[in-house]
């Protein structure tokens, strides 16, 4: 169990993992993640299922380099095993067919936002996929969404690839063009905070899927809290997706910040060792 | 053989008659060995050593074995206390070992964690009638079961042939583990299904080394795979696998162990602030994970770290704190120390290794420095009222008197709620309104393959309580699969 069955970089720093694990390829559904620890002394970190194949017993993970924990699973190669891996964790998104959907993913969040983006086609909806990132050469899983949407469209920062401006801007461009009944953003919390400004002005109903700090995510230790609609909620169990219109977005972009410090130093030390 | 047949064997009565009982209840209690608190208070190593065995031998002979003995009443697995006593007496420590294995299937562990105060050493007839301190049966107890696992002279438990019915526990803690060992016993072939990546529950990933090595549950880890126990671990029942997936592999029935384990919060402001978190967070990320020492996990613990509560977990983390190089350690807790659930040698020690306490004091508001880090909280001061429902008095605020303290780190150690993974993954289980599982007299639920005992029945409980649910639901359904 947890071999890797194939390695392959969508772009630089973000890398396709196929990853044999029969029982959760089993069960997954869109939305649910699983927590994945490399080495026995390895951090127990949440990564989104982005695929899976029942058939093979494997699922997919699409990685994103970021610290430590991310590089030494990106480190492995195929043939190589997944010290720890465990899921299906969370509720899966629920996926209905609302009519139009408006998906958008920057940065990170791109990965997680995939099966979700597939399940909304498959469930009858009008799908629009809004792609953010700072330049060309980090928008990632273009064609994958391509194959899942009806419409791309990829916003830069820098304008190097599609158009210019941040994700906000590409929702908007739909909103004024067209009815959408629901949105559901991935991203930096910083990202999915003005998304949810932006719909709530429109009156369309948002998900945000919250990417916070976990330890054993089963709701046993409270690391993954946040608070939703002025009540304290487990980001693990009770998420990962929330009303955005209700998530407090500054808290979450703050406690995300927690062990920032020490993460820095231990990415610093990580580099140097590996360089030796 | 009853307790009396065994009594009245001749080398019992012979050991009785040599020694007089005024000269045996005239021999003080033994004081345990500890490592020297400021010592102790920069490390991880255990703080207890343990018996001599010249030691043991003695405190043994404080034991009146009496007729009528009353400690085993406050044990609630009733250990043979007399019977294992009197074997150390003689120097049979082996056979005293068995004894007690006889009806705990974890007596290093217990011995080390049982609050004896309030269950077999509160009911000798030392602290009943005599008006002294109680034989220190927990001690004798740890002594025997070391000196077992010392001499390397395991015994591995005799097990029935195997039937080939197939049982699971959910939960690896000591109820999950004592059931699995009494199944096993039985002849049934036994899966233990864990969520971590790691055996043993609370064992391993809440209560520290410092007062239960990781070690000594390995042991009781391996014994278990020798009893043919499988164990998959990484595996969370009710999400990887569904209880309708264990029933068409052909498990015949379940034992629910998940524990208690969802932290509760205050729901005061600032609770969130970077800093603030459950004991279960602190104690997970460095137990469990290894932060501080060799994990790549990381954990916030600064030099003015106060923690919320007053029971054992909250011990567990203010020591830990003080470990990790606090130089102010608190316990803050709403009622008087008088009213604290941790056991007394806990907050013994804490104290002799300078941890703070305030008790009467409740918070009331966190404060945040600019990057959000809590740097201050806000103590509201209290006095004890009226007796509550559960007996103790209870913390009365005293208006105005709020007083606000520098920390850096807060642990929140207020208790937990019962687990809802397994229960609301299986329909028609029945739970009470706390959401613990509801079970009758042979820890059965509403659905007659399952059972279910420790703290998911229990809310929070002890390792002693767990351990024998664990093997009274392995009784109960080995009773009903042979009736089916
Ligand atoms: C439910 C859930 C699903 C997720 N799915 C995916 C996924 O499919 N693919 C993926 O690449 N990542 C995903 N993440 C995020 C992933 O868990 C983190 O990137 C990872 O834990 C970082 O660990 P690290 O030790 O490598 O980095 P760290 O050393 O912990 O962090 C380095 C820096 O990265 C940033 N960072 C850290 N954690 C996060 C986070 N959770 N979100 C955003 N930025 C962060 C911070 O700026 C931090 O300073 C998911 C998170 C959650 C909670
Ligand atoms: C810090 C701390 C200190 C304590 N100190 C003492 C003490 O000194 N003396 C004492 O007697 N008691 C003490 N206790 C209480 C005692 O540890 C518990 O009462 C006891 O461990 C309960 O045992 P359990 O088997 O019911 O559950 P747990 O020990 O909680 O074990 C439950 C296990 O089930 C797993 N699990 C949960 N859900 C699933 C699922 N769906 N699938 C698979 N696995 C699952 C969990 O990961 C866990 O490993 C302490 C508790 C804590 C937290
Ligand atoms: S198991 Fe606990 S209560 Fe029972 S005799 Fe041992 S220490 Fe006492
Ligand atoms: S009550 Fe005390 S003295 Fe009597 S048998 Fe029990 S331990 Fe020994
Ligand atoms: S990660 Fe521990 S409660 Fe969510």
């Amino acid at each position: 169990m947890n071999r890797i069955l194939k390695k392959e970089h969508f772009s630089p720093n973000v890398l396709h993992f196929e990853v044999e694990a029969p029982q959760i390829a089993k069960t997954r559904k869109a939305g649910h993640f699983v927590l994945v620890k490399v080495g026995e002394k390895g951090e127990r970190i949440p990564l989104t299922i982005a695929a899976s194949d029942p058939v093979k017993g494997s699922i997919s993970l699409v990685v994103q380099r970021v610290g430590v924990s991310s590089a030494k699973l990106c480190d492995l190669n195929e043939g190589d095993y997944i010290t720890d891996l465990v899921g299906p964790l969370g509720k899966a998104t629920h996926i209905e067919n609302y009519g139009t959907v408006v998906c958008a993913g920057g940065g990170v969040g791109v990965a997680p936002l995939l099966p979700i983006v597939e399940a909304m086609k498959k469930a009858g909806n009008r799908v629009i996929t809004v792609l953010a990132a700072r330049s060309k050469d980090l928008v990632i899983l273009e064609e994958q969404m391509r194959a899942n949407s009806d419409e791309v469209i990829v916003m830069t920062d820098d304008g190097s690839y599609g158009k210019q401006g941040l994700v906000t801007a590409g929702i908007e461009e739909v909103l004024l063009r067209e009815k959408v009944d629901m949105c559901v953003t991935v991203g930096p919390a910083i990202m999915m905070k003005f998304v949810a400004l932006l719909t709530k002005k429109y009156n369309v109903p948002t998900m945000a899927s919250l990417n916070t700090i976990m330890v054993d995510g089963t709701g046993m230790c409270g690391a993954c809290r946040i608070t939703v609609g002025g009540k304290i909620k487990f980001v693990c169990v009770d998420g990962p997706e929330f009303d955005a219109h209700e998530v407090d977005f500054d808290e979450m972009q703050m406690r995300l910040s927690s062990y920032k410090e020490i993460e820095t130093e231990a990415m610093k030390h990580y580099i140097e060792t590996a360089a030796i | 053989m009853d307790n009396n047949t065994k009594r009245n064997e001749p080398w019992r009565e012979e050991l009785r008659k040599s020694i007089k009982n005024k000269e045996r209840a005239d021999k003080s209690r033994v004081h345990m060995r500890e490592l020297p608190a400021d010592y102790r208070n920069k490390n991880n190593e255990e703080v207890n050593c343990g018996l001599t065995k010249e030691e043991a031998l003695n405190e043994a002979k404080r034991c009146l074995d009496c007729p009528a003995p009353s400690c085993t009443n406050g044990c609630p697995v009733g250990i043979d206390i007399p019977q294992f006593i009197k074997n150390i007496e003689r120097g049979e420590i082996l056979e005293a070992a068995k004894i007690i294995k006889q009806t705990s299937a974890l007596p290093a562990v217990c011995s080390r964690v049982c609050p004896q105060e309030k269950q077999c050493e509160a009911e000798c007839i030392y602290a009943q009638k005599m008006g002294k301190e109680a034989v220190a049966i927990g001690y004798l107890e740890r002594f025997a079961a070391d000196y077992e696992r010392e001499s390397g002279q395991m015994a591995v438990p005799e097990c029935a042939p195997s039937n080939g019915i197939k049982v699971a526990a959910v939960g690896s803690g000591p109820a999950g583990l004592a059931f699995a060992s009494d199944m096993a016993k039985r002849g049934y072939s036994v899966t233990v299904f864990e969520a971590l990546h790691e055996i043993g529950g609370v064992l391993k990933y809440g209560i520290p080394e410092f007062r239960l090595p990781n070690s000594i549950i390995d042991v009781e880890i391996e014994m278990l795979k020798k009893l043919g126990v499988e164990i998959v671990t990484n595996c969370i029942v009710g999400k990887t696998i569904t209880f309708e997936d264990l029933q068409a592999q052909g498990y015949k029935a379940l034992f629910v162990g998940s524990g208690a384990g969802l932290p509760r919060f205050m729901h005061i402001p600032g609770e969130n602030l970077i800093g603030v978190m459950s004991s279960n967070e602190y104690l997970t990320r460095i137990n469990l994970m290894g932060a501080l020492r060799d994990g790549d996990t990381p954990v916030l613990s600064g030099k003015n770290v106060a923690i919320i509560g007053g029971g054992n977990t909250a011990m567990d983390a203010v020591r830990t704190a003080k470990r990790l190089g606090a130089e102010h350690a608190m316990i803050v807790y709403r009622r008087s120390e008088a009213e604290m659930p941790a056991r007394v040698e806990e907050i013994k020690h804490a104290k002799e290794e300078g941890v703070e306490f305030m008790p009467l004091h409740n918070p009331i508001e966190y404060i945040g420095d600019e990057k959000g880090r809590v740097k201050q909280m806000r103590l509201q001061k209290m006095e004890l009222g009226e007796p509550d429902a559960s007996g103790r008095r209870s913390p009365v605020e005293i208006p105005g008197a709020i007083e606000t303290i520098d920390v850096d780190t807060v642990i929140v150690s207020i208790g937990v709620s019962p687990n809802p993974l397994v229960p609301s993954s299986i329909k028609d289980l029945e739970v009470s309104k706390w959401g613990t599982i509801t079970v009758n007299d042979g820890m059965q639920s509403s659905i007659p393959t399952i059972f279910a005992g420790g703290d998911i029945v229990r809310g929070g409980a002890t390792v002693i309580l767990a351990m024998g649910d664990g093997r009274r639901a392995a009784a109960a359904m080995d009773e009903y699969l042979k009736s089916c």
